[in-house]
């Protein structure tokens, strides 16, 4: 059948959320998706509504609010009278993936330029209309007027139900930031009277007409190979569909949720062993001894080598930084129908665009015989299990004929999510006789890849079409250092391997190369005598790092002095470190002070409070800035207090929340942050920047509490007390 | 072994038949009545983000059998507290403080701090912590529903 769904309406049906669709015919009428196109981005009706169509989706991080804005600002419409369509292939142009504190950056200022086209097409069309120079007129409230005063024409009256048919023109006149109204205030969220009421409709909320439930048993170890089924293990469970095998791909389906997970876990099934994971104990060596396919320098300043040899006081150390998971609260989810030849998933991707082209090479199809909805799900933080499971849920609705949900439990969630890759720096530096830094040098070991397609687990274990290549994300940036050192020499060292299907997790390698950077700095201001922002400053020539430095002192009283604090003679000690960075040397620039109290009999860190300086340019909405920062910093302070992948020579083992702890309610620090509003510059990322600078704050901060290095995350209680035991 | 169970959900006089005891009452509420508040986020009693009160008392409905019910007894979910229209003083409180980032586990903390505002009406921050506990955000939102707890305690 030619034709394609284009538009989802929410049906109460028997007392379920039911999705539904209008078929609209392919071809001439099919809307713009290409991103060089106004209409690919927005539309404005006969009334005057105004839907913009976006890429970028709203992981739970509030920028569909702040694209609302941006849009409304500059086409001069009413909040209201905007509505925000995210990540539908059908329907919205391919921005790339919601990753890399891109979506104001990019996405936002692409749909800023399309509004500014259109709004310029609006002038012309209304000088034309009522016959009047362009330069007499004004946009205000969705309307073009006369800027002498008298009736205007609503945009819905000029534009009709046509489209502008105009490419994005990079030289139209964009909106003067003096003039904004909208862009630069904390407009509440729109999401969040329904998030609080239960009206809100999560991916795991979606329910399709006809719709079954499935549940996937993964090998009880990570690459074993599946012997035997027993299917007559779960013939007796009520409304019991099938099971259904494709290679190491095991799946039961059945009518109720309630029955699939009862399947599940009574499927009888026999895997091969397997032991190819190392030994956590060991994973340090393994790392070490994992073959390097090639170096990358980040950065190569003088003769380093050279300058160490030659230094007054040389230092060295090892920091490292565990495996991760995203830890989301849902575990994830997906539906898909497979109808006519036309495949529709409903997924929580954070790339629908390139999970479309993914579950089609899984599958066999044409691309454009899959459509990937965006449906929000529980914060991904990265690339979670949310394509896993949409590929999950396109397997078996080929397999079974009907729509199928693929929900994920916590133990598939933490077990196999792909995982923030082990990372292991070596840093040496020098110092000349008065404490001047006179050489600096790092060895990264970290992963091969950079940001890409993640293979899904379903076409690895059913062995169909797949990538092969891995990609952790861009973890090489912040390796190379954002002060002048007279020798600097930085590389990374690319492996083959590493033990678990890698992938980004929230500031993917910023936030490990950060903090070795920014601790071992702290070694050396140490080692100096120096106050660690007096060397920090004396290094940094960059203007606007400066100020971010100078604001920073202010907001957190900062006294100086070198560490560590000394004289504290009782059973809790507490100090204070800072940490500051330019992400990834070009955007967003970051400062941080933690207040730590160290309890020496218990080895107990608290975080008591974090300061953070913050400057992405241009701000889009203040108070959706500072929740984004806040959730930087406690996520942050969870990671370096508390978490860390554990696993046999199988597979996972930390499976829930009591094996995988994050922080609590007694345990979440205080935030205090200063943001440096700079309305005349480009908005640069927010998302992820700020928890770059958190550990290297919290190890610096224990420093000055207690005169002891932490060089390895998570700072867990037995560690600290081993670490104070060598004093 | 098939069963039918009567309940009062947010006010609603409700029959819920399951074809196996031992199903929690998650399922139900979630597929049977299409409500949304509750959420599975561990199916362990770990997280919090599917708990309801259950005769006024917060429970975790992912491990709370339809056999350990009985007929009769009230099931409040976060819709029975409030709507969009007319929030509950939490749920207002919330939207205030705009204490959401991604919001899956904003129901059981919803849930959890009403049954404790019934309890003790002007919590203390460390009260409110610790009634918090064991319900886990992992967006990093402690201290705008802290804030959130404190303001709904006011009005």
């Amino acid at each position: 059948m030619n034709q394609m769904l284009s538009r989802r309406s929410l049906l109460q049906a028997a007392g379920a959320l039911v999705v539904s669709f209008t078929l609209v015919p392919r071809g001439a009428e099919a809307k713009s998706v290409a991103a060089d196109e106004v209409d690919a981005f927005l539309a404005i009706d006969t009334q005057g509504l105004v839907t913009v169509y976006s890429g970028k989706v709203d992981l739970g991080t509030g920028v569909r609010t702040a694209l609302t804005q941006i849009a409304a600002e500059e086409l001069d419409v009413p909040l209201a009278r905007v509505t925000v369509i995210e990540g539908d292939t059908a329907l919205t142009p391919d921005q790339g993936p919601t990753y890399g504190s891109l979506s104001i950056q990019n996405g936002g200022m692409q749909i800023r330029r399309a509004a500014a086209t259109a709004r310029a097409a609006l002038l012309r069309l209304a000088a034309t209309r009522l016959g009047v120079p362009e330069a007499d007129l004004l946009t205000a409230d969705g309307a073009v007027r006369p800027r002498a005063g008298g009736e205007g024409i609503g945009y819905g009256a000029l534009i009709g139900a046509g489209g502008f048919a105009l490419k994005l023109d990079k030289d139209a006149p964009a909106k003067s930031p003096a003039s904004y109204r909208v862009v630069g205030t904390s407009v509440a969220r729109l999401d969040i009277p329904d998030k609080v009421t239960g009206r809100f409709t999560f991916m795991q909320d979606v329910r399709v007409e006809g719709m079954v439930h499935a549940r996937v048993v993964r090998p009880p170890a990570l690459g074993a190979t599946l012997l035997e089924v027993d299917e007559a293990s779960v013939q007796a469970i009520p409304g019991m569909i099938k099971v259904v095998r494709v290679g190491n791909f095991l799946a039961v389906v059945a009518e109720s949720e309630w029955g699939a997970i009862r399947a599940a876990r009574a499927l009888k099934a026999r895997w091969s062993d397997w032991d190819g994971l190392p030994e956590q104990a060991r994973l340090w060596e393994h790392v070490r001894a994992t073959k390097v396919v090639k170096d990358d320098v980040t950065s190569n300043v003088g003769d380093a080598p050279a300058a160490l040899a030659a230094g007054a006081k040389r230092l060295a150390a090892t920091y490292d930084f565990p495996i991760h998971t995203h830890g989301s609260i849902g575990p994830s989810c997906a539906v898909a129908e497979l109808r006519d030849g036309q495949l529709t998933v409903w997924t929580a991707s954070q790339m629908t665009h390139a999970l479309r082209k993914q579950i089609a090479a899984m599958l066999g199809m044409k691309s454009d015989d899959v459509r990937c909805i965006y449906v929000e799900g529980a914060g991904c933080y990265g690339r979670n299990g949310h394509e896993d499971a949409a590929g999950d849920a396109a397997l078996l609705a080929r397999e079974t004929g009907r729509p199928v949900r693929v929900q994920w439990s916590r133990a598939d969630e933490h077990g196999w999510d792909p995982k923030g890759p082990p990372t292991l720096i070596d840093l040496a530096g020098a110092l000349d006789a008065d404490g001047s830094v006179t050489a600096w040098q790092s060895n990264f070991f970290i992963p091969q890849g950079a940001a890409g397609n993640v293979p899904l687990v379903a076409a690895e274990l059913a062995g169909l079409a797949h990538e092969t290549a891995m990609a952790p994300g861009n973890i090489i940036q912040n390796s190379a250092l954002p002060y002048a050192f007279p020798a600097i020499r930085t590389v990374c060292h690319r492996l083959e391997t590493t033990p678990f299907r890698p992938s980004w997790i929230r500031t993917p390698g910023r936030m490990q190369n950060t903090y070795a950077n920014e601790c071992f700095l702290d070694e050396l201001a140490a080692a100096a005598g120096a106050d660690p922002i007096a060397l920090r400053r004396r290094y940094l020539k960059d203007p606007r790092g400066l100020e971010l430095i100078e604001r920073l002192v202010a907001l957190s009283r900062w006294q100086p002095r070198p560490s560590p604090a000394g004289g504290q003679t009782g059973a809790v000690q507490r100090g204070r470190g800072v940490s500051y960075v330019k992400y990834e040397l070009v955007r967003t620039y970051i400062g941080a002070v933690a207040e730590v109290e160290v309890d020496r009999a218990s080895g107990t860190i608290h975080v008591a409070r974090v300061f953070v300086a913050h400057d992405c340019g241009q701000i889009i909405n203040p108070d959706g800035l500072r929740n984004q920062i806040e959730g930087n910093v406690i996520q942050t302070v969870s990671r370096v207090l508390k978490e860390e992948l554990t696993f046999d020579r199988s597979a996972v083992t930390s499976l829930d929340w009591a094996s995988y702890p994050i922080l609590t309610f007694p345990e979440a620090p205080e935030v205090v942050i200063d943001l440096i509003d700079r309305p005349a510059e480009k908005p640069w990322g927010a998302g992820e920047p700020s928890a770059a600078v958190i550990p290297a704050a919290i190890s610096n901060a224990v420093f000055d509490a207690t005169g002891v290095r932490l060089r390895s995350v998570p700072y867990t209680p037995a560690r600290v007390k081993a670490a104070l035991g060598t004093i | 072994m098939a069963s039918t169970l009567a309940l009062h959900v947010n006010g609603r006089e409700v029959e819920i038949h399951a074809d196996d005891p031992d199903m929690p009452l998650l399922y139900a509420l979630r597929d049977e009545l299409g409500l949304h508040g509750p959420r599975f986020g561990c199916g362990l009693g770990q997280c919090g983000a599917c708990t309801v009160h259950v005769d006024g008392k917060p429970v975790r409905a992912c491990v709370t059998p339809l056999s350990a019910l009985s007929a009769g007894q009230s099931v409040l979910t976060l819709e029975g507290l409030g709507t969009p229209e007319r929030p509950h003083k939490i749920q207002q409180a919330f939207i205030d403080e705009q204490a959401v980032q991604c919001g899956y586990c904003i129901n059981g903390m919803i849930m959890q701090s009403a049954a404790l505002l019934e309890t003790q009406p002007s919590p203390s921050e460390s009260d409110i912590r610790a009634a918090l506990a064991h319900n886990l955000c992992r967006c990093g939102t402690h201290q705008r529903i802290i804030r959130a707890v404190a303001r709904a305690a006011r009005t």
